[in-house]
């Protein structure tokens, strides 16, 4: 029914810029995507983490603050941890002249002026602090919001963070951002993207080297697959493909990929006794050893493919 | 009118699969997709587009470089680290750009515009099954909680125009802004699990959203069969959190093939899960009525 959408940025092009900083050192940093929820992106960046650790330092970063998940598989040992704030307006209603202009300029709809009365909603505010520029009277301080928190800590040899929303906060871009902050720059980052494609999967791509897809051969990882894709080349990353559930469904994926120019890395078929380690929270090479080497030739194919792309 | 809201916390747990079932059991309701990032309703409702309006739903900021005198002050200004300069050219990155307008209203030039930018469409489609209303966020956009909003209260005219007495809304996976779009307002929330550590992770975060609206909430258990250990353990969390338990789904191939032939289950099939999906449907109904 809906066509596959076109990417329109209302922005003239003089103002785009390519968002991809050159680095020359260091680690690759592979994001694994999905569009579709569900299709096993957590059990590949799992596997791909645990695969190479004997081989290269890698940092794993969950990137899925809504929902991270990748701590039931690696059980990291948490060393620290520390609150993400945003800064939010905070009103000295006695110097405050209740004139309104902060209430104009916020474009989110975060405060507004009531009679006598200055409400904010804490919810909308994206802490961008223009409230404070623009109050004619100084009335306006800025303090900090907790919306989440940041763990960090060792899963044997790997270096594992992650970030998580507090329930009832709508906000995951400020807390993948600062996550993102803590990528190392002399280790392999795999970082775990969260479903979709929206604000909280442009945050977690921008910048890495390389973005794998993991999708199933069904017409929704097929339809989701697309609209990730899309993602993946308006940020201009090279990517590669995951078919997992392979068994499933049509070959429709598989046509779309070649179509497409997307490799498949590796194809992780439909088997019961892999959804029984999944659902027990066992990282696939943990519960089949035999798929290390499959995850060890998945990134010699990412390594490379992210080389022709740097 | 009832506004049911099926979520899950972790993605491709199944609530497209079970919406779609619904749509098709309920007759007359008004059907919306609310995981506005990746739709797939449409695919199993099939129908026809009657309607599609863009949403326009942010705004971005735009330097004219005729005026811009390259003091820096917008870059300086910006906390979303959206604009940048190579050498004295300042350059706007539109999906870093949140919109505020910090740097418009510091530009000592007047060299910034804020340009409203179209997010996505909302589209309305006749399917054989009901009124579909449902998102598109274009790829790499902003605000999508702002989005599921428009959809939803596109969607309510739509029941209003229509008489419909039910609400029938899939929402997102996750837990963050589209979710709680997608919760306000809801009388019911139906939570999908599957029996893995990871769903009943998830299932919790959700679960406490849903409890800010007030929603009641109900779980039903997809792919039951595939750990019966942990869809036990699944069971009595969600008794001890006050959820009420709906039943079960088997794993049945018949679902993915239901979604290739693009129909919803309840109809192409008839075998384990469009029967499950059928009892649960029978409770849920009798639950709202009450």
């Amino acid at each position: 029914m809906a066509s596959p959408p076109a990417i329109t940025a209302g922005i003239v092009d003089v103002n785009r810029v390519t968002p991809r900083p050159s680095r020359v050192t260091g680690g690759v940093r592979i994001a694994v995507a999905s569009g579709k929820g569900g299709t096993g992106k957590t059990t590949v960046a799992v596997s791909l983490a645990l695969s190479l650790s004997r081989y290269e330092g890698v940092q794993f970063l969950d990137c899925d603050v809504e929902e991270p998940n990748a701590h039931i598989f690696l059980s990291p040992a948490i060393e620290g941890s520390r609150p993400v704030e945003i800064p939010v307006p905070e009103i000295d209603l006695d110097r405050c002249t209740r004139c309104g202009a902060c209430a104009k300029a916020c474009r989110f709809g975060a405060l507004a002026v009531i009679g006598d009365r200055v409400l904010f909603h804490p919810e909308l505010c994206h802490g961008c602090g223009l409230c404070a520029m623009v109050c004619p009277v100084g009335a306006i301080s800025e303090v900090p919001r907790e919306i989440g928190r940041l763990e960090w800590g060792r899963a044997g040899p790997i270096r594992f963070g992650r970030g998580i929303l507090a329930v009832g906060e709508p906000m995951a871009t400020p807390i993948i951002r600062q996550l993102k902050r803590e990528m190392s720059p002399d280790h392999l980052v795999i970082l775990d993207a969260p479903p979709g494609t929206g604000c909280p999967v442009i945050e977690t791509l921008k910048g890495v080297d390389f973005v794998l897809l993991v999708t199933e051969p069904t017409p929704f990882g097929l339809h989701d697959l697309r609209l990730a894709l899309s993602v993946a080349r308006e940020l201009g990353i090279p990517a590669g493909a995951v078919i997992n559930r392979y068994g499933i469904g049509d070959d429709s994926v598989e046509r779309f990929l070649r179509e497409e120019g997307i490799p498949v890395l590796l194809r992780i078929p439909m088997d019961r006794r892999i959804a029984a380690a999944y659902a027990e929270g066992i990282p696939l090479v943990s519960a089949f050893p035999e798929w290390e080497g499959r995850f060890r030739a998945l990134y010699q194919g990412i390594a490379s493919l992210a080389g022709a792309g740097r | 009118m009832t506004e049911l809201v099926v979520i899950s916390g972790k993605g491709g747990t199944g609530k497209t699969t079970l919406v779609g079932s619904f749509a098709a059991l309920a007759e007359g309701a008004v059907v919306v997709d609310c995981d506005v990032d990746a739709a797939n309703l449409h695919i199993l409702l099939g129908g026809e587009v009657v309607e599609k309006r863009p949403y326009r739903g942010s705004e971005a900021a735009a330097i004219d470089r005729g005026k811009c005198v390259a003091c820096g002050a917008c870059a300086e200004a910006c906390r979303f680290d959206a604009i940048r300069a190579e050498g004295d050219l300042y350059y706007v990155d539109p999906l870093s750009c949140e919109g505020c307008g910090a740097c418009a209203h510091v530009c000592p030039a007047g060299a910034i515009r804020m340009e409203e930018r179209q997010s996505g469409w909302i589209y309305v489609s006749r399917t054989p099954y009901g009124t579909l209303v449902h998102g598109e966020l274009l790829p790499g956009e902003e605000n999508s909680g702002k989005l599921v909003t428009r959809v939803k209260m596109r969607a309510r005219g739509v029941a209003r125009t229509e008489g419909a007495s039910l609400l029938l809304i899939d929402g997102s996976p996750g837990i963050g802004c589209p979710v709680i779009a997608s919760l306000s307002g809801a009388h019911a929330a139906l939570i999908v699990a599957e029996p893995s550590r990871s769903a009943l992770h998830d299932l919790l975060r959700v679960a406490g959203v849903a409890r800010h609206f007030g929603s009641r909430l109900f779980l039903a258990l997809n792919k039951a069969d595939l750990s019966p250990r942990l869809a036990e353990e699944i069971r009595e969390t969600a008794a001890r959190e006050g959820i009420t338990y709906l039943g079960e789904i088997p794993y049945d191939e018949g679902v993915t093939a239901a979604q290739l032939a693009g129909a919803p289950v309840v109809v192409h099939s008839d075998g384990p899960a469009a029967a499950a999906i059928q009892g649960i449907w029978g409770k849920l109904r009798g639950e709202l009525a009450r």
